[in-house]
């Protein structure tokens, strides 16, 4: 099964409903919850990141017998240091973003503890691509 | 034992239901105090009280992704109307009180949660 999303640059109140509708599509396929959480809370990271550093992008999601793979890709500025990205901690997020609670540089480390493989490819100054799988089995 | 409801809270402590009167019987068997979203995210026990500054509308779907039984918004920190809306549409009890988050975990502590 196949699903796709539109992420919209800048829209904080919608970010993440990509997200939110993915988890209830889960729930009605009948995944297992503690396996949904994973998902989403990894997919809800990466979405955000789409909305706080690119400038939207398209999601899309497939559920597969053994797996769901969400790829998430955008056409933002990139990421010029990738494992360093990958750190706890580190953010390039502005002060305003930091006051609502993001940028606390969790993101992708919630990514990686939340998925069993993940894939991060950019290209600074063309776009970034985050793909994340999660086995059901 | 009977666990503390979200409604306990409003009747017993005061708090102020500002969305989500849907499930005020959500019991409280586990809370949880955090303002950075990814942090919430990624630690927050299952099913926990959300206890919070945050009461833009984000929160409502990190409270939904840790199945929140409810927001509590501590200090009277404000929150926008789109995410009362947000948290009406989605069932999920936003509390408002005076009290810190101390005080709210105190309360907490109190009632063996
Ligand atoms: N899609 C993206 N496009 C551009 N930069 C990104 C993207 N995702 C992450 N980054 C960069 O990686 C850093 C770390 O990301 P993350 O761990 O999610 O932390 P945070 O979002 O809190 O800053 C970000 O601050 C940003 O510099
Ligand atoms: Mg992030």
């Amino acid at each position: 099964m196949n699903f796709s999303y539109q992420v919209t640059k800048e829209d904080f109140s919608s970010a993440g409903d990509a997200s939110s509708n993915f988890k209830r599509t889960l729930k009605k396929i009948g995944i297992p919850s503690n396996i949904i959480r994973k998902i989403a809370i990894a997919m809800y990271e990466a979405e955000i990141n789409m909305v706080i550093h690119a400038d939207g992008g398209v999601i899309e999601a497939e559920v597969l017998p053994e797996q769901v793979v969400v790829r998430l890709i955008d056409k933002g500025p990139g990421i010029e240091d990738i494992d360093l990205a990958m750190k706890e901690g580190f953010s390039t997020a502005t002060d305003e973003i930091r006051n609502l609670g993001f940028g606390a540089g969790m993101g992708l480390p919630n990514m990686k503890r939340n998925s069993d493989f993940l894939k991060v490819n950019s290209v600074v100054g063309e776009g970034t691509t985050v793909e994340i799988i999660v086995n059901l089995v | 034992m009977i666990n503390l409801l979200v409604k306990d809270l409003t009747e017993k402590y005061g708090f102020e239901i500002s969305a989500g009167g849907s499930s005020l019987n959500n019991e409280i068997k586990k809370a949880y105090i955090g303002d950075l979203l990814s942090w919430v995210m990624g630690r927050a026990p299952e099913g926990s009280a959300w206890v919070t500054i945050q009461g833009h509308i984000n929160v409502i779907a990190v409270a939904e992704l840790i199945n929140a039984a409810c927001i509590i918004v501590c200090e009277n920190a404000s929150f926008t109307p789109d995410t009362i809306s947000k948290a009406d549409s989605e069932g999920i009890p936003l509390l408002k009180t005076k009290l810190t988050a101390y005080e709210v975990a105190k309360i907490f502590v109190a009632e063996n949660v």
